[in-house]
């Protein structure tokens, strides 16, 4: 008697395992436990979603010293609704930051470009702040075939 | 060489480079484009003989517009534009481009900062028609 109990109790305890796992969303599966942390550090109290930006940059990439980036957010620019900031994380370099941005309702378009270091192959996250608080997110995935030197 | 002549240490400044039009409408969006002569050494790599190269890095970006013509009594105020942190993943001598509006005429001023005491201020102006 106990015993058949005990099975039960087993069993769905199992079962209610299994689901949990499987309702994990897919972006916290996707996304690098480092990169994730990042973007939770930048979002702060905001969930970060993906969505509403685009991380612009060749999938492969030939030489690692100067990659050039371009990172679009969909918004209107107007003083009710901007961007406030963009944030660019790296998983792999030496140090995962790339670069902050600080935008203001001036901008006029939230579009800002550069040229980054890539030590290999790896993840890039770009984030965007918005004026109500809320974090967007764009993971792009760059193959890189000459690595940017970490030594000479 | 006499012990009282030294040779001072020259600043040179950085080459630079920024696009901008030289006239815009009144509300109209403009793209900037900079870029700054800089090593932006890293401080992960080695040099031939072992050593460490130091950290050499350009810090900070900051972009501020001073209108020129500011209303009677009130004195020119300086309105932040745009502004970037960079580290060592940003390549060899930074470039960056971004965006404004521009309302009136007035003189964009592009300061860089950086180790070693690096700073350099750039201004470019731009004519409302």
């Amino acid at each position: 008697m106990t015993m058949t109990a005990t099975r039960r109790q087993f069993l769905a305890a199992g079962t209610a395992i299994t689901a949990g796992v499987l309702v994990r969303p897919a972006t916290l599966l996707a996304q690098d436990d480092a990169l994730a942390s990042l973007v939770k550090a930048y979002a702060g109290s905001a969930t970060p979603r993906e969505g509403r930006v685009k991380l612009n940059v060749a999938p492969l990439v030939d030489n690692g010293n100067s990659v050039p980036i371009e990172v679009v957010v969909d918004s209107p620019m107007t003083a009710t609704e901007h961007v406030v900031g963009i944030a660019v994380f790296n998983e792999k370099n030496p140090q995962h930051d790339v670069a902050l941005f600080v935008l203001g309702p001036n901008a006029g378009r939230a579009r800002v470009a550069t040229r980054i270091r890539l030590a290999t192959t790896q993840k890039l996250v770009a984030v965007a702040k918005m004026n109500d608080g809320s974090c967007w997110t764009h993971t792009v995935e760059v193959i890189v075939t000459l690595a940017a030197c970490i030594e000479d | 060489m006499s012990p009282s002549l030294r040779v001072l240490k020259i600043n040179h400044m950085a080459r630079t480079v920024i696009t901008i039009p030289a006239t815009a409408k009144r509300g109209e969006v403009i793209e900037i484009r900079v870029l700054i002569q800089h090593p932006m050494e890293t401080g992960y790599r080695r040099s031939s003989e072992g050593a460490m190269l130091a950290r050499d890095l350009i810090r900070r970006f900051s972009c501020q517009f001073e209108p020129l013509a500011a209303p009677a009594n009130t004195p020119a105020k300086s309105e932040a534009v745009f502004s970037a942190t960079l580290y060592a993943a940003i390549a060899a001598n930074p470039y960056l481009s971004f965006h404004t509006v521009v309302n009136s005429s007035g003189v964009f001023v592009m300061q860089w900062d950086g180790d070693n005491g690096f700073a350099q201020t750039e201004h470019a102006a731009i004519t409302v028609r």
